[in-house]
């Protein structure tokens, strides 16, 4: 699969949204995730199938004030 | 044998609520500039505090094993406020919070509009547009703002669930630089009145107390100190004080002198 994350593209072996996670090595429960602007809910994470092109935004929470 | 130590019925319910969420501490400390996340989580319980500030980033997809910050400040323990620090539009800070909204639920939440420039004070135009959007998004919206009386009035008649008026620019420590503003909002306003940035030492957060302030919020102040943990812990005094100040009712002020010791009976 051909897709961006974060700004970048890359090929990844993942086909739903779980999988990206886990196979960049995150823990679902500490990110959110975004795909091509909209946010896909944790509980659709292993139903959300992703296709070529997708640009998907993975953030966390970090310091900040 | 002394009396024992009875906590008055004040001082055991002085809490604050703000869009129905009650809060014991009235200190909310920020989660920047810390040498580590270690630390910051040390001086956020130094500093007795129940909620903490925090942002939202792009994970670091070249190091997945580099410290989380939710592994050192644990959501069960604080009440995490999740801000639109980096958003300069409305748009961004609705994108940014509903994604804090899926992360972990937070929908009390921090806006800040800051303007392109040295002194990062609000865009207060932005600001109130973002609200709107905010409101209707569903969020119980914090606001960053200036201390401009009028306009915090108008946040406030816009559905903000509290204003946070700066006492100086963001990461300044020059402590509230208009006292006279401060205490006009908080005369003014039905919500919750929280002097946000600017704050630099213990001295300043009493004062925001003593104008009538439901709380305090401190970063800088805190995490650039020469002992954080120490300066959490004098924080969380200074805001004790200052509330305690303010419930008692200060004495007036007199232009001149007004004896303390008798002036009859002298030898």
């Amino acid at each position: 699969m051909h897709i961006q994350v974060n700004g970048d593209t890359r090929d990844v072996a993942a086909r739903t949204v779980l999988a990206l996670v886990e196979e960049l090595g995150f823990d679902v429960r500490k990110v959110a995730v975004e795909r091509n602007l909209a946010i896909v809910p944790r509980s659709l994470h292993a139903e959300t199938a992703l296709e070529d092109g997708d640009r998907i935004e993975m953030v966390q929470f970090v310091g900040g004030g | 044998m002394n009396a024992p130590f009875v906590p008055s019925a004040e001082t055991a319910s002085d809490t604050w609520t703000v869009a129905g969420r009650t809060f014991s501490s009235r200190l909310i400390v920020g989660t920047g500039k810390y040498a580590d996340y270690a630390q910051n989580a040390a001086a956020a319980e130094a500093a007795g505090a129940d909620i903490v500030t925090v942002a939202l980033r792009r994970v670091n997809l070249s190091d997945p094993s580099q410290p989380m910050l939710v592994d050192y400040l644990k959501p069960d323990r604080f009440t995490f406020l999740p801000n639109t620090a980096g958003c300069f539009t409305g748009e961004d800070a609705v994108r940014t919070l509903r994604l804090a909204r899926e992360a972990g639920g937070w929908d009390l939440v921090k806006l800040e509009v800051l303007s392109n420039s040295a002194h990062l004070y609000p865009d207060m135009i932005e600001t109130l547009r973002a609200l709107d959007l905010l409101v209707k998004d569903g969020f119980d919206v914090m606001v960053y703002c200036t201390d401009d009386v009028v306009m915090a009035k108008r946040l406030e008649d816009a559905g903000a669930a509290a204003v946070m008026p700066a006492a100086s620019p963001i990461g300044s420590g020059l402590g509230i630089q208009n006292r006279v503003n401060i205490r006009l909002i908080v005369e003014q306003a039905s919500v919750p009145v929280l002097v946000d940035a600017g704050v630099g030492t213990a001295s300043d957060a009493t004062i925001a107390m003593e104008l009538g302030c439901d709380a305090v919020i401190a970063n800088t102040a805190i995490a650039g100190a020469r002992d954080p943990i120490g300066m959490g812990r004098a924080m969380k005094h200074a805001v004790i004080a200052g509330r305690e100040a303010y419930l008692a009712g200060r004495m007036a002020k007199k232009m001149y002198a007004d004896p303390s010791s008798p002036l009859g009976g002298l030898i």
